[in-house]
C-alpha cells in the first residue's frame, strides 16, 4: 500500500481523457465525413485515407525523433484527428501528394516544431491548408461537382486512381465552382452579387451540402448536427461557435442589406464555404482557443468578423482558414486580457468592499 | 427557497451509498489511546498531567495554549503511560508530542460542568455559553479544526447576523454529517439554538446538499420548533461545503478575497460541531469522541462509528473487518480534500471526519501527459482562477507570477486536479507554492525582526557608549582619572537574535 504522501489530493479522479475527448469529436465529424466521402467517391476516398495516414507517420516519426513516448502519445487521437481535418479542407479529387505534403506541414510545422502536443500556437490542420493555398494555389483551387457513388458521374476505382496518383488530369466537365468562389469571380467580372446569388443552389440544399466545395465542408447540416453532439457533450462550448457565426451572418446581414449588389446575403456565408465545420470543428481546437469564456467569445467574434472581411473584401473566395489562424495568433493576449473575476475580487483584481454585497455576476 | 449561482464546481461521483445506510456504532474501547496535543489550528495544548497518572473520562489532560488553540481531555478512564513524540496525522509523518493513556475497561467519569438542562431562553449567559465551549476543546469538526470558541468570539469584532449551519458535506463517500442529521435530528437543532443564542444572531440557515434527502426530512422536521431556522436543499456540487462558496450560495454574499466571513456578517459551523456544542452544554461532556466514516472500496465492511478520541486507524479498519488486498490510498478525510495517512498506527482526532481506503480504480490517477489547454480546470474553479496558467508557472518557478494572477486566492479544493483530462497534478503544485511563498513570507518576517534587533542593539550600545563618556567626563571633571571604566558592556549573543518570529 502507498501511504507516503507522493502527491497531494484529490485522490479521485474524472474518467475524461485527451483521447477519450479527440475520440468523441472524430465521431461527431463522422456523419458529415461521410456524406462527403459518398458525394465525392473513390477519389476522395483515397485522399483520406492517404492524408490520415501519412499524419499518423509524421507523428510516429517526430515522436520518435524528438524522443517521446510514441505508443502512448500515437493513439492518444489527436494526430489522426489532425489529418482528419486537413483531409475535410482539401479539395475532394487533389492528388496524393497534396494530402502528404499537408499532413507532414500539419504534424511537422504546425505541431511538433512548436514543442508537440499542447504546445503549438496555430491550428495544425489550418496551418497546412494555408502552406498548400500559397504553395500549391492551382490543385488548391480544382473543385468538382458531386458526383456521388453510384451516380453515372462517379468515377470507379481505376479511373479515381489516376486521378489521385496525378497521372491522368482531371476531365474538364467534372471541374465546378464552389458557391463563394462564384461569387467572387462574377463579382470580378462587374456582375451584381444579386443576379449571381440567384444562380446559385437554393439555401436548403446547401444545407444539406450537395454542392461542390471541399471534402467534408459542404454539409451544414450534419456538420451542425455533430457540432450540437459535442456541446451536449459539453467537450466544447456554445461560445466560439456562436461568437463566430453570429458575428459572420450579423456582418453579412448589415452589408448585404446596405449594398445587395456587393454583398452576399447570411445564408449563404453561413451554409457555404467552411463557416459551420470551422466554428466547431477548428476554431475550437482547444489548444489554439483561448480558455476562458469570455476570451472565447471574443475569439469567435474575431474570426466571424475577419473571415466575413477576408470572404468580401480580399483576394480569396474563403477566409476561414486565414480568420482562424490569425485569430491563434492573438490568444496569448487574449488569455491575459481576459480572465475569470476572481471570487471575493473585483474585475480589475481588487477586494471587494467587506460591507457593499455585489450583485452577483459571473 | 432557491440557492444563488456560484461558478465553477465539478460533479463527482459520490460513492455515499456504501456507508449511508450503516447507523452509526460504537467503537468498542481501544486499549490505548493516542491523543496528541495539537489536534486543532493553533499553538498545542500543554500538558497537565504526568506519565502514571490516572486519569477519568472527560478528565482535562492538557490545558490551552495562550492565543489560538484547544484543549485536549482523557477520552476514557486509565493511566497515563507516555508522553511522548508519536506520529501525527499528517501527511509528513512527522511525529509530535502525544498523550499515550493505557484504558482500564470501565469508562469512569470524572466530574463534569453541571449542565443547562433549561429550555430557551437558556439561563446562562452567551459569553459564559462560549467559555464552556472553549473549555469543552471543540472545534470545527468539518476538518478544518479551527477552535470553535474563536468562531463564537467573532460577535466582539464583527457585526454579525447570521449563522449558517454547514451539512453540505460535499466530499465524496463521507456520510458522517449525514446519519448524525438523520439520527440525532433534534440534539443538532438544540446544538445550532445554543449556537445562534452565544453568537446573539437573528437569522440563521442550515444547508444541506439535495443528495441527502432523508437528512433534509429530518432536519426539516425538527427545525419546525424554530420557524427562524431555514433549512435551504442545495444542488449537489463540489465544493458546496467550502465556507465561502456556501457562503455565496446561501445569502448572495460574496466574501472578499482573503476576508473572513464575518466580514460579510455570516458565521458558518458544522454539523458535527452544533451536535458537539449541544452534547457539551446540556451534559457537560467536553468533546472526546466523534462519527468517523470509514469507507471505500478498500473497506470489507464500511461503516459510521462513534469513536473515542486517540483511538488508533489500525483499532477502526480491524473493527470495519479489515482491508481488502492492498488497496492503493489511505486517506484521512474526504477524497477531495483529505490527506494520505503516513502509516495505519496513527490516531483518530477532533477534525478525521473520515477514514477511506481506496483501490486504483477508484483514485483513477492515470499517467500525466501534456496540457492541451482545454480549459476544463478553468471552467471548474470555483475561485474564478486559471489553474492551468498558475501551475505553469509555478513549474517554472515564478512564485511570484502565479501569486499575481491569484495564487492565494486558491482554496485548495482540488477540482482542477479532478477535472483534468490529462492527469495533470495542479493543486500539488498550488500547495507547494503557497508553502513556499509562506516559507519565503517568515523568512522575510524574520529577516525584518533580525534587522530591527540589530538596530536596537546597536541604537542601545550608541546609547550606552554616549552615557559611558558622559560618565567619564563626569568622572575625569572630579578628577578621578584611576577610575576608569573597564568592563565591557554585554553584547546581545548573535543567538538570541535568532529568536524566531
Amino acid at each position: 500500500m502507498i501511504t507516503m504522501a507522493t502527491r497531494a489530493g484529490p485522490f479521485t479522479h474524472t474518467v475524461n481523457s485527451i483521447s477519450r475527448t479527440m475520440l468523441w469529436v472524430m465521431a461527431a465529424l463522422l456523419p458529415a465525413t461521410a456524406y462527403g466521402l459518398w458525394l465525392f467517391g473513390w477519389p476522395a476516398l483515397m485522399l483520406f485515407v492517404i492524408t490520415l495516414g501519412s499524419a499518423l507517420a509524421a507523428e510516429a516519426a517526430m515522436l520518435k525523433l524528438l524522443g517521446q513516448p510514441v505508443r502512448s502519445r500515437l493513439f492518444d487521437g489527436s494526430a489522426l484527428l489532425t489529418g482528419w481535418l486537413l483531409a475535410l479542407s482539401l479539395p475532394p479529387w487533389a492528388p496524393w501528394w497534396i494530402g502528404l505534403l499537408g499532413s507532414l506541414s500539419a504534424i511537422v510545422i504546425g505541431k511538433h516544431l512548436f514543442g508537440g502536443l499542447g504546445q503549438n500556437m496555430f491550428n495544425p490542420a489550418m496551418v497546412a491548408r494555408i502552406v498548400l493555398l500559397i504553395s500549391f494555389p492551382v490543385q488548391l483551387t480544382v473543385w468538382v461537382a458531386p458526383a456521388p457513388f453510384g451516380s453515372d458521374a462517379s468515377p470507379s476505382f481505376g479511373q479515381a486512381l489516376a486521378y489521385v496518383s496525378d497521372s491522368t488530369p482531371l476531365p474538364e466537365h467534372m471541374s465546378a465552382a464552389t458557391s463563394l468562389g462564384v461569387l467572387k469571380t462574377e463579382h470580378s467580372r462587374g456582375v451584381s452579387v444579386v443576379k449571381t446569388a440567384a444562380q446559385l443552389p437554393p439555401p436548403a440544399q446547401l444545407a444539406i451540402g450537395h454542392e461542390s466545395g471541399s471534402m467534408g465542408e459542404t454539409s451544414a447540416g450534419l456538420l451542425l448536427a455533430g457540432g450540437l453532439l459535442l456541446i451536449v457533450l459539453r467537450i466544447i462550448s456554445w461560445h466560439i461557435p456562436v461568437a463566430m457565426l453570429g458575428t459572420l451572418a450579423a456582418l453579412a446581414a448589415i452589408f448585404s442589406a446596405v449594398d445587395p449588389t456587393r454583398f452576399a446575403t447570411a445564408p449563404i456565408h453561413l451554409l457555404s464555404g467552411a463557416a459551420v465545420l470551422g466554428a466547431f470543428f477548428i476554431a475550437t481546437d482547444y489548444v489554439t482557443s483561448p480558455v476562458s469564456r469570455s476570451g472565447q467569445l471574443l475569439f469567435g467574434a474575431g474570426i466571424g468578423a475577419l473571415t466575413w472581411v477576408i470572404r468580401s473584401l480580399g483576394a480569396y473566395p474563403e477566409g476561414v482558414a486565414f480568420a482562424v489562424v490569425l485569430m491563434n495568433a492573438m490568444v496569448p493576449l487574449i488569455d491575459r486580457g481576459f480572465r475569470p473575476r476572481v471570487f471575493g475580487r473585483s474585475r480589475r483584481g481588487k477586494t471587494l468592499e467587506a460591507n457593499t454585497q455585489p450583485k452577483i455576476k459571473l | 427557497m432557491w440557492s444563488f449561482r456560484v461558478r465553477g464546481g465539478v460533479k463527482l461521483q459520490y460513492h455515499k451509498e456504501l456507508s449511508s445506510e450503516k447507523a452509526v456504532v460504537a467503537m468498542p474501547l481501544p486499549r490505548r489511546l493516542y491523543l496528541p496535543l495539537q489536534q486543532h489550528i493553533g499553538a498545542p495544548a500543554i500538558p497537565v498531567v504526568a506519565v502514571g497518572d490516572t486519569v477519568l473520562k472527560g478528565q482535562l489532560i492538557a490545558k490551552a495554549a495562550p492565543g489560538l488553540s484547544a484543549p485536549v481531555h482523557a477520552s476514557s478512564s486509565g493511566t497515563v503511560v507516555a508522553i511522548e513524540e508519536y506520529v501525527a496525522p499528517h501527511p509528513s509523518g512527522l511525529r509530535q508530542k502525544t498523550i499515550i493513556i493505557a484504558t482500564d475497561g470501565q469508562d469512569r467519569w470524572a466530574d463534569l460542568p453541571t449542565p443547562v438542562i433549561d429550555d430557551f431562553p437558556l439561563g446562562v449567559s452567551p459569553s459564559e455559553l462560549n467559555s464552556r465551549v472553549a473549555g469543552a476543546g471543540i472545534v470545527g469538526m468539518g476538518g478544518a479544526a479551527f477552535p470553535s470558541a474563536v468562531k463564537l468570539d467573532l460577535k466582539s469584532r464583527y457585526q454579525l447576523d447570521m449563522l449558517l449551519i454547514n451539512g453540505a458535506e460535499c466530499e465524496p463517500y463521507l456520510t458522517c454529517d449525514d446519519r448524525l442529521m438523520r439520527e440525532e435530528a433534534a440534539a443538532v437543532i438544540d446544538g445550532v439554538r445554543i449556537l445562534a443564542y452565544a453568537l446573539e444572531v437573528q437569522s440563521v440557515v442550515f444547508a444541506i446538499e439535495r443528495n441527502k434527502p432523508q437528512a433534509l426530512a429530518a432536519i426539516r422536521d425538527a427545525a419546525r420548533v424554530e420557524p427562524w431556522i431555514k433549512v435551504m436543499a442545495l444542488p449537489t456540487r463540489f465544493p458546496m461545503g467550502s465556507e465561502r462558496h456556501l457562503v455565496l450560495a446561501c445569502t448572495g454574499r460574496e466574501t472578499p478575497s482573503r476576508k473572513l466571513t464575518a466580514d460579510i456578517g455570516v458565521v458558518v459551523h458544522n454539523v458535527a460541531t452544533a451536535r458537539a456544542v449541544a452534547r457539551t452544554i446540556r451534559s457537560g461532556e467536553p468533546l472526546i469522541s466523534r462519527v468517523v466514516t470509514v469507507s471505500g472500496r478498500g473497506i470489507r465492511e464500511p461503516a459510521n462509528i462513534n469513536v473515542p478520541l486517540g483511538t488508533l486507524v489500525e483499532d477502526l479498519l480491524v473493527f470495519c473487518g479489515g482491508l481488502h488486498p492492498v488497496p492503493h490510498k489511505l486517506i484521512g478525510g474526504g477524497p477531495m480534500m483529505g490527506a494520505p495517512m503516513p502509516s495505519v498506527q496513527v490516531p483518530v482526532v477532533k477534525g478525521t471526519s473520515g477514514v477511506l481506503a481506496l483501490t486504483a480504480d477508484e483514485v483513477n490517477d492515470g499517467a500525466e501527459s501534456p496540457c492541451i489547454r482545454c480549459g476544463s480546470c478553468v471552467s471548474a474553479c470555483p475561485c474564478g482562477l486559471v489553474p492551468l496558467e498558475m501551475a505553469q508557472l509555478v513549474r517554472r518557478g515564478d512564485l511570484q507570477g502565479a501569486h499575481t494572477i491569484g495564487l492565494q486566492d486558491c482554496v485548495s479544493c482540488g477540482s482542477c486536479s479532478f477535472i483534468c483530462p490529462s492527469h495533470i497534478p495542479l493543486s500539488h503544485y498550488f500547495n507547494f507554492a503557497k508553502g513556499q511563498l509562506g516559507a519565503l513570507d517568515r523568512d522575510s518576517r524574520r529577516q525584518d525582526r533580525i534587522r530591527s534587533l540589530i538596530q536596537a542593539r546597536n541604537e542601545r550600545a550608541a546609547r550606552e557608549a554616549e552615557t559611558k563618556k558622559a560618565a567619564a567626563a563626569a568622572r575625569k571633571a572630579a578628577k578621578a582619572a584611576a577610575a576608569a571604566s573597564t568592563a565591557a558592556p554585554a553584547a546581545t549573543p548573535a543567538s538570541q537574535l535568532e529568536e524566531s518570529t
